[in-house]
């Protein structure tokens, strides 16, 4: 069986989840593999993200490297080419920095690349048998990628569940000798922090969140009104912000916030795993959406298939006669 | 600044449910609405602002077939100066390398300083700016939410990472970027735009025109093969109420109090 590697991404000396997911990952490609983490970077940060994978990889690269501090995705892959052997599987994070590095990996290993996988069937002769998903996850795929030159499988941060077994006690292997000279045509200059919005949605415990179907930006109202006779906010997924109807500080999801409310209640949002990496906290979800094969149906508790532009009006002014009665 | 976008026409995700065709292996295709894929889109349109502010050349290539000019015709309505089409039946069934094989190809018959791709296509994976930066050796920078010219050899490229925050970079021209959506506002295209380009004509490439060596393209040089599509099956997922829509707003209602969201 072929070697497999997984690529640790870290921060602040520690793994990210992602590190147990591509062991659990590696234990779908083969039952008996024995993956090696590959861990780059610098410093006492290095040394400690390397210590704590020992626990759970039996064998862990560590690449020591000043360039390396930042995680430099033209450095880390030039490093990767001199000491990943060819004909192995490397397993990535499909986040900003998966996506950053592994297509052009694959190119410098000579390697197949399959991007946001989020299931592995196994392997058939030179065949891995992969599970993806297309438009926004309205539909699955299944794709065979040939290994047999070797290939770089990016792996859906959350798709599979770390297995729980016995504490590796690895050992730490130091590959900085081998990396070769590390130069760039792209330099990290700095991280500017998101700015803080009109509104924390982080604060609210309901969360009006509209997507794609509330359609125009004068619709937006509508989930305000709601909002307000709710004492909830006004979230919203990626494409409403893509189209300036509401502020980035509202979008919910790995590019944007990660909230923990008690009501989620989705309204004309498809779902895409994206978006749901944002919501946290397990939360009440009620999925509204006029097209009845939403993925967001798939894992809110409860769906209504109809037009939002119709729905949340009636809601809130049933809420509002509610309130008013009351009163 | 010379600049190459590439863009891809797919189902438009806003007009149509994609849904199984009886068969089962494919997305169910007649009657669906395609339209340029959103990122590229994009993609586009941050090249022509660049150009208005530095001056220059908006090149749109894509790589397809006859059906595929028409994303080309409204990108050059939008403000393109030519759009190409790499079409060649030995391109069919490429998968994403072999996409970027072609534009490598198309790259190094002219001169470009700047290579912009969306980000993704709808049905796509994130891939052919990365692999077209590497097979080119120009840097790369994905997910890209600003661009600054700095001077003729540099750009300062912010990315998008997580928590909406970005990580700034300067990169060397000339290099490749993958766009994300929201880096800018497309300009809308009117009928009228497009009629004036509907009879521009489109030069074709293919693979003798580019050299392209044919085990590396088409189906024969893929190492990523889609076998089929489906529908997973699935846990419970959400109960959908039923009745009337006064009732399913009662439950609604009674829910949002149940679960602690009315005080």
């Amino acid at each position: 069986m072929v070697r497999i590697f997984a690529y640790i991404v870290h921060k602040g000396g520690i793994a990210d989840d992602s590190a147990a997911e591509l062991a659990a990952a590696a234990g779908k490609i083969d039952a008996g593999a024995s993956p090696t983490a590959i861990v780059t970077g610098w410093g006492a940060e290095l040394d400690a993200v390397c210590e704590t994978l020992r626990a759970s990889y039996a064998e862990v690269w560590k690449v020591s490297n000043q360039a390396l501090a930042y995680p430099n995705a033209e450095l880390i892959r030039k490093a990767l080419v001199n000491i990943v052997p060819s004909g192995s599987i490397v397993l990535v994070p499909h986040a900003h920095f998966g996506i950053d590095l592994s297509p052009g990996l694959s190119i410098k290993l000579n390697s197949a690349y399959v991007s946001d996988v989020l299931g592995i069937d196994g392997v058939e002769g030179n065949w891995l048998k992969v599970v993806r998903q297309e438009f926004g996850g309205q539909v699955s795929t299944h794709v065979k990628c040939d290994i047999s030159p070797g290939a770089v499988i990016n792996i859906r941060p959350g798709a599979f569940k770390p297995q729980d077994s016995a504490p590796a006690d690895g050992m730490v292997v130091d590959k900085s000798a081998e990396v070769g000279a590390l130069a760039a045509g792209r330099r990290y200059l700095e991280t500017v922090i998101a700015e803080a919005g009109d509104v924390d949605i982080t604060k609210y415990p309901v969360l009006i969140s509209v997507g794609r179907g509330i359609q125009e930006k004068d619709n937006v109202s509508i989930a305000e009104e709601l909002a307000e006779v709710l004492g909830a906010a006004v979230s919203c997924s990626r494409p409403v912000v893509d189209a300036k109807w509401l502020p980035k500080s509202r979008q919910i999801g790995s590019s944007g916030q990660t909230v923990k409310p008690k009501v989620y209640m989705a309204c004309g949002i498809s779902g895409s795993f994206q978006h749901l990496a944002g919501i946290k906290g397990n939360p009440f979800i009620i999925a509204i959406n006029k097209n009845p094969k939403a993925p967001f149906f798939q894992v809110a508790d409860v769906g209504v298939v109809a037009d939002i532009l119709e729905f949340l009006p009636e809601l809130t002014n049933k809420i509002r006669e509610a309130r008013g009665a009351s009163v | 600044v010379e600049i190459l976008v590439c863009v891809r026409r797919v189902p438009d995700t806003s007009e149509n449910e994609i849904q199984l065709n009886s068969a089962g292996n494919d997305i169910d295709r007649d009657d669906l609405v395609y339209s340029v894929n959103e990122a590229d889109n994009y993609a586009v349109e941050e090249a022509l602002q660049i150009v208005a502010r530095t001056g220059g050349n908006v090149t749109v290539a894509t790589v397809g077939g006859e059906d595929d000019e028409e994303v080309l015709r409204r990108e050059m309505a939008m403000g393109a100066n030519q759009g190409v089409l790499l079409t060649d039946e030995a391109f069919e069934g490429s998968d994403g390398r072999g996409i970027a094989t072609i534009l490598k190809a198309f790259v190094q018959k002219g001169k470009y300083d700047l290579i912009l791709t969306g980000i993704q296509a709808e049905d796509g994976g994130a891939q052919i700016g990365g692999m077209l930066a590497a097979l080119l050796d120009y840097p790369f920078a994905s997910l890209v939410n600003s661009i600054e010219v700095l001077d003729g050899k540099k750009l300062k490229v912010g990315r998008e990472i997580e928590g909406g925050n970005r990580e700034m970079n300067e990169i060397d021209l000339p290099c490749v970027l993958s766009t994300q959506t929201g880096i800018n506002e497309p300009r809308y295209v009117g009928m009228r735009g497009i009629r004036q380009v509907a009879s521009v004509e489109i030069p074709t490439f293919g693979a003798a025109d580019l050299g392209v060596d044919l085990a590396t393209v088409g189906a024969v040089g893929a190492k990523v093969k889609r076998t089929d599509y489906f529908i997973p099956a699935l846990g419970k997922g959400a109960e959908i109420l039923q009745g009337s829509q006064e009732e399913i707003i009662e439950k609604v209602f009674e829910l949002i109090k149940a679960k602690g969201g009315l005080n």
